[in-house]
């Protein structure tokens, strides 16, 4: 079967177009910038773009949509053109081409109210009352996917936590930047339990949903490591791997809340070209608990994740010996 | 005071439906019934509002099996029986027995009728005995069986009912109430305050006090819109009359309009036979113990069950009706009532205690009798000059004093005649608040002469966990020394109170103390003792040191007590003229029924931790003695202790044969620490706790051979505790994925389950905890008595037991059940710990591997563990993912036995924790 898969510049999105490809199946990659990934049709396009969206969904069995606007900082409108608009035209157009398979990747976020999260399944989404732009619009989006499936559309949503690897330019590259220029406090004490996904795990459920979706089609899932660890450790364990040094200041968890919503505020009236230090969404993540009951996801999928954290954090590490050399 | 001062003014109202969505009220269940009025002479007809659900089992297509009647009491409604008539529907349509469950609202109550006229006991059974009438002839009808459930006021407007239904009554259920005022006794203080002339009207009917002081009641706190539904039918004043009408119908006095009609059902109560349930919620300001106590007394053979925390509301406190469809379920009561009031008359004179025939898994069954009493040794050596006891300071400054079995045993028959002479009868319970020593020995023996059940609650329960335990055991007596006096008097404990010591007469009235031991030797001069009892009747009450749980009363028969002390002569070898250090008290008090020469070392005993080794090799060295019992604690410290030996001390210990240490497990080390202070003794520690003092046993040299054997067989591991006592079956209840032990109790090694034992020695029952009975006699059949420990274990292919922790201690993770107490182990091989102890966090079933250190170098604050120092513990433990380790300075740990941890609290504490929670100590 031929897939589409959108976003695929970023981390995750080459990790999903190559996890695909292994299965046997063939890919294209549909993003602005170039995909990069061996062995993949590149189309080079705009979600935001009806035209653009439409010539990609040409001769294509499949869709996983990544394709997402990510950032901690930005305007409403644009998180709403891309994570909402977008998934909107996609679904559309996937309705249009008689596509029939649909996964369309979400966050825990999209159910995530700022309170701790301790063993918990995937709540449905909650737009109205999800923490921040991004979280809110990837909410919107998920109900839209999961409101198109149907018997011809089989629609799953899948929900990895946190993910990280070699090549990350989300959450490693942040928290490296921060901590190298000595901005990353280390909320309260550290110790809430935060799970988090290497990001070969989260690519392979996702291939692994694409492959059951007849079967899981409708529902949304939570993916994850299973191994939660305190977020000081966390933290700690990806700045060594990346070797920087780890944070070794504190602030109270209240304080670093308020703090980033102050901040955040500020720099909605004065943005500057770099996101804010500290977003109160970000003071949450990294102060309360995070993590999930896999139970369902990994019966449901037949997936179990290949990499531990270990592994993961012996891979980023010699994924980063040399550019920590070079900077 | 009279109803009728109370309900002056007031006037009549209709009856009405309550308003839709109340919270848990099936709006379906309600309905309004016209009641002919057959004893008054106006004939009226009277509108009730009642909850019935024969509608919805007729939907179901079911013929229940029974009727549950059940009667608010004030100021409730028909709303508290809510969550009944749901449970017996929903299990009615599971397919369980069908109750039909009808819940009144008493006229002027709820939203029955307001008939404008005051309507004192005798008229409320009267009023109850019109509508069963009305229910029999309406298109649903009414047949038996009938079971009664009432509430506060309820209960006894329940039991008049019940009192004049024989022919269709089939049993009686109670929630905290009361048939009878105890003469002399006060009324408790906030009815006399709502009772007070000038307050009654105010407090009850103009202004909501009395309902929002009730509502108050509820622990925890009841939800605002449940308050709300209980305020509904209550709004106004001139709805509350009955409210003040019912609190003026309390007799307060014997002059009163009702208190003849009280009278009446209190006395009738004594001679229903029926099965009876009693629900009680020990938090009740007004419905206290006492009034359970005389209830208890009123029907012996009633059920009890009572939940320590929860209070008069028991209702809204506690799942009240799961326990009660259970109860309902097991009684023998569908078909005929009278068949049922039959069979448990005849249960009443069989003692309990015997073990039938049958057999689980393939063992005889246990039977009891044919043992020697307690006392035996105490009339056998009656003109014995040996010593009995040697107390090595029997209080502080004092030379060391030895009783001799001669004086022991004349004590013992005079403090026996002086106790029957002040009214201490067969079957009362006494209460022992004597610290160990002679004295305490001395009455101990003397109680069970008689008959009296003696109540021992362990000091180290605490002050709270002590009332608790005195509270609920209803002792009839009370025998202590001053601080236990003085404790029983400022927590009004009930009881005669008995002082070891004797008192200036100001003094001893103001502890209420009515005779010293002294008082009562004189008495029983003459040492004229009642019969001795049977070995089926209760001997003792044993309180649970509450690490596992609140306090529980552990029930012993003489002849369980008499084959726990058969069982430890057989396994130690203690006898006649043994010399037996008793640094551990359960054990010490079994002294004089082993024949042994007991000698309590120089310790405070309510801190074991302060026996030195100096102390116990100079008890060793005044009676020669050749065992060593001793707490965990104790051992710890008197190996630490080890410097200040001399050589003398040191060669009296070289004549000691065996040591024991009992009471927790023990390391490998520590007993191999004590057994070179003690080169010639076999070092022992047996397995056992409050309900079964000895279930296992095992050397030091077992201990060492059964860890390589467990390392062969690749075993769960945990803490071998040796091979069962001769006389003990050990068996094992296999874990289910959820951790519960569902699995028939067998003796397949490898198996990992809840550790179930069969014994002589084990105890009857649990004191007035009648869900925890049938728990632990779950699945066992009839006529064997067998014990669910709470602990997790397995046994090994030599039939030997490993404990691998306490049930609510297993974590339940997304890839398997884990025991803590093997990986605790791996991790406290680790140079840098302590003591470690590993929980699970999270939901049943996702949970996730926490462990939690006390570090070599004592760490000052809680914090992670240093990134090399987890990896060393997550490489220890071989398997399971551990998410995170903490460090702390102290783990919690029991306060009585000062070593087991208090993982209940560690769990919440890291929970907290690791869920962003504040970073505070354990």
């Amino acid at each position: 079967m031929k897939v589409l898969v959108t976003g695929a510049s970023g981390l995750l999105g080459r990790a999903v177009a190559s996890a695909v490809l292994s299965a046997g199946h063939s890919v294209r990659t549909f993003q602005r910038r170039p995909s990069g990934v061996p062995g993949a049709e590149d189309v080079r396009g705009s979600i935001t773009d009806s035209a653009d969206v439409t010539g990609a969904l040409s001769n294509i069995d499949a869709v996983v949509h990544l394709a997402a606007k990510v950032s901690l900082a930005g305007s409403a409108d644009d998180f709403a053109a891309v994570n909402v608009g977008g998934t909107r035209r996609l679904l559309d157009a996937a309705r249009g081409a008689g596509i029939d398979r649909f996964v369309y990747v979400s966050s825990p976020s999209v159910a995530h109210s700022g309170a701790s999260i301790v063993g918990e399944d995937a709540a449905p989404a909650d737009p109205a009352r999800a923490r921040g732009d991004y979280a809110r619009t990837k909410a919107e989006a998920e109900l839209l996917a999961l409101g198109a499936d149907s018997p011809a559309l089989r629609v799953v949503a899948v929900r990895p936590h946190l993910v990280w690897g070699p090549g990350d330019t989300q959450l490693v590259a942040r928290i490296v930047e921060r901590a190298r220029s000595g901005r990353l406090p280390l909320l309260g004490h550290g110790a809430a339990l935060i799970d988090s996904t290497y990001v070969d795990n989260a690519a392979s459920a996702i291939a692994a949903a694409l492959e059951r979706v007849d079967e899981v089609h409708g529902r949304s899932y939570v993916v994850t490591n299973g191994e939660p660890r305190p977020v000081a450790e966390l933290l700690t364990g990806i700045c060594v791997a990346a070797g920087v040094r780890p944070p070794a200041w504190r602030i109270p968890a209240t304080l670093a809340r308020a703090a980033g919503s102050a901040i955040e505020a500020a720099w909605r009236v004065r943005p500057g070209t770099d996101e804010p230090p500290m977003t109160r969404f970000l003071a949450e993540q990294l102060s309360t608990a995070h993590w999930f009951d896999q139970r369902r996801t990994r019966a449901d999928l037949q997936w179990t994740p290949a990499v531990t954290l270990d592994e993961g954090l012996r891979r980023l590490a010699a994924a980063s010996q040399p550019s920590i050399t070079a900077s | 005071m009279s109803s009728a001062s109370a309900g002056a003014s007031r006037s009549g109202a209709p009856a009405s439906l309550p308003p839709s969505g109340l919270p848990g009220l099936n709006a379906s269940f309600s309905r309004l019934i016209d009641v002919p009025e057959r004893h008054s002479t106006t004939r009226s007809t009277r509108r009730w509002h009642i909850l019935d659900n024969a509608p919805a089992l007729a939907e179901l297509g079911v013929q229940p099996v029974g009727t549950v009647l059940c009667v608010h009491g004030n100021p409730t409604w028909s709303y508290l029986w809510r969550r009944l008539l749901s449970s017996a529907t929903d299990a009615a349509a599971d397919g369980g027995q069908a109750w039909r469950v009808i819940a009144v609202d008493q006229l002027n109550m709820g939203f029955s009728e307001r008939t404008g006229e005051g309507r004192p006991l005798a008229r409320r059974v009267r009023d109850l005995d019109d509508l069963t009438n009305a229910l029999s002839t309406d298109a649903l009808g009414l047949a038996g069986p009938i079971v009664t459930l009432g509430h506060d006021w309820g209960g006894v407007v329940s039991l008049g009912w019940a009192v004049d239904h024989p022919e269709l009554l089939a049993g009686v259920m109670l929630l905290n109430t009361a048939v009878h005022q105890p003469e002399g006794e006060p009324i408790p203080a906030p009815l006399r305050l709502a009772l007070h002339r000038s307050l009654l009207r105010p407090a009850t009917v103009a202004t909501p006090a009395f309902l929002e002081t009730t509502l108050a009641l509820a622990h925890p706190s009841l939800p605002s819109p449940v308050k709300d539904a209980y305020r509904s039918p209550y709004r106004r004043a001139a709805r509350r009359a009955g409210i003040g009408d019912f609190v003026a119908d309390i007799p307060v006095h014997a002059g009163h309009e009702s208190a003849p009609e009280l009278d009446r059902i209190a006395h009738r109560v004594g001679t229903l036979r029926v099965p009876a349930l009693m629900l009680w919620g020990p938090r009740d300001p007004v419905f206290s113990d006492r009034y359970l106590d005389d209830l208890a007394r009123r029907m012996p053979h009633a059920d009890i069950h009572r939940f320590e925390g929860a209070g008069h509301l028991i209702a809204e406190d506690v799942d009240y009706a799961s326990a009660v469809l259970t109860w309902l379920g097991d009684q023998p009561l569908v078909g005929q009532a009278s068949e049922a009031a039959t069979s448990v008359a005849r249960a009443d004179t069989v003692p309990d205690t015997d073990a039938g025939a049958g057999t689980i898994a393939g063992i005889a069954p246990v039977t009891d009798g044919g043992r020697q009493p307690l006392w035996h040794h105490l009339d056998d050596l009656r003109d014995s000059d040996d010593p009995a006891l040697v107390e090595m300071v029997p209080a502080r400054g004092q030379p060391s004093r030895s009783v001799s079995w001669r004086l022991l045993s004349k004590r013992v028959r005079q403090l026996a005649a002086g106790l029957a002479a002040v009214g201490v009868s067969r079957g009362d319970r006494v209460s022992l608040l004597v610290p160990p020593g002679a004295d305490l020995t001395a009455v101990l023996y003397a109680c069970l002469r008689i008959g009296a059940v003696v109540v021992v609650a362990d000091a180290g329960l605490g002050l709270r966990g002590l009332t608790r335990a005195v509270r609920g055991a209803r002792p009839d007596h009370l025998i202590g020394a001053v601080p236990g006096l003085i404790a029983a008097r400022a927590l009004g404990w009930p009881g005669q109170r008995i002082s070891t010591a004797r008192y200036p007469a100001p003094v001893a009235r103001a502890l209420g103390v009515s005779s010293a031991l002294a008082d009562l030797i004189e008495r029983g001069r003459d040492e004229v003792l009642p019969d001795p009892p049977g070995p089926g009747e209760i001997a003792a009450v044993l309180f649970t040191s509450g690490s596992t749980g609140p306090a529980k009363g552990v029930v012993y028969t003489h002849d369980q007590l008499a084959a726990v002390r058969d069982a430890l002569a057989a396994q130690y070898e203690v006898g006649v003229g043994t010399g037996l250090v008793a640094g551990f008290a359960p054990f010490a008090l079994l002294g004089p029924a082993l024949g042994a020469l007991s000698v309590t070392p120089d310790m405070d005993v309510t801190s074991p931790k302060t026996l030195t080794a100096a102390s116990v090799a100079a008890a060793v060295r005044a009676v020669e003695a050749t065992v060593v019992f001793l707490s965990p604690a104790a051992l710890a410290n008197v190996v630490a202790t080890e410097h200040s030996l001399t050589p003398e001390d040191r060669s009296a210990l070289d004549g000691v044969l065996t040591f024991l240490s009992a009471g927790a497990p023990v390391s490998e080390q520590l007993l191999a620490a004590a057994s070179a202070l003690m080169p010639d003794a076999r070092a022992h520690t047996p397995y056992g706790m409050t309900e079964a003092l000895l279930v296992t046993d095992v050397t030091l040299t077992g201990i060492r051979e059964a860890a390589t054997a467990e390392h062969a067989e690749g075993g769960s591991g945990g803490v071998c505790v040796g091979v069962p006592a001769p006389s003990a079956h050990v068996r094992i209840s296999a874990l289910d994925p959820t951790g519960a032990a569902t699995g028939v109790p067998a003796g397949t090694p490898g198996v990992t389950g809840e550790i179930v034992i069969s014994a002589p020695q084990i105890k009857d029952h649990y004191d007035r905890l009648w869900l925890t009975n049938r728990a632990a006699d779950a699945a066992v059949t009839t006529g064997e008595r067998w014990h669910r420990t709470g602990d997790v274990g397995h046994l090994d292919t030599s039939g030997r037991l490993w404990v691998e922790g306490r049930m609510p201690h297993v974590i339940t993770t997304g890839a398997g059940l884990i025991t803590p107490v093997a990986l605790e182990q791996r991790i406290d091989a680790l140079p840098a710990v302590r003591r470690s102890a590993v929980v699970g966090v999270g939901p049943q079933g996702v949970q996730h591997v926490i462990a939690v250190l006390e570090t070599t170098a004592r760490s000052r604050r809680v914090h992670l563990a240093e990134p090399d120092l987890a990896a060393a513990v997550r490489d220890a433990v071989q398997g399971p993912d551990v998410a995170a380790v903490l460090v702390v300075p102290q783990l919690p740990t029991d306060i009585r036995h000062n070593s087991k941890i208090d993982r209940t609290r560690l769990s919440e504490w890291t929970a907290g924790v690791l869920a962003g929670g504040r970073m505070v100590k354990p």
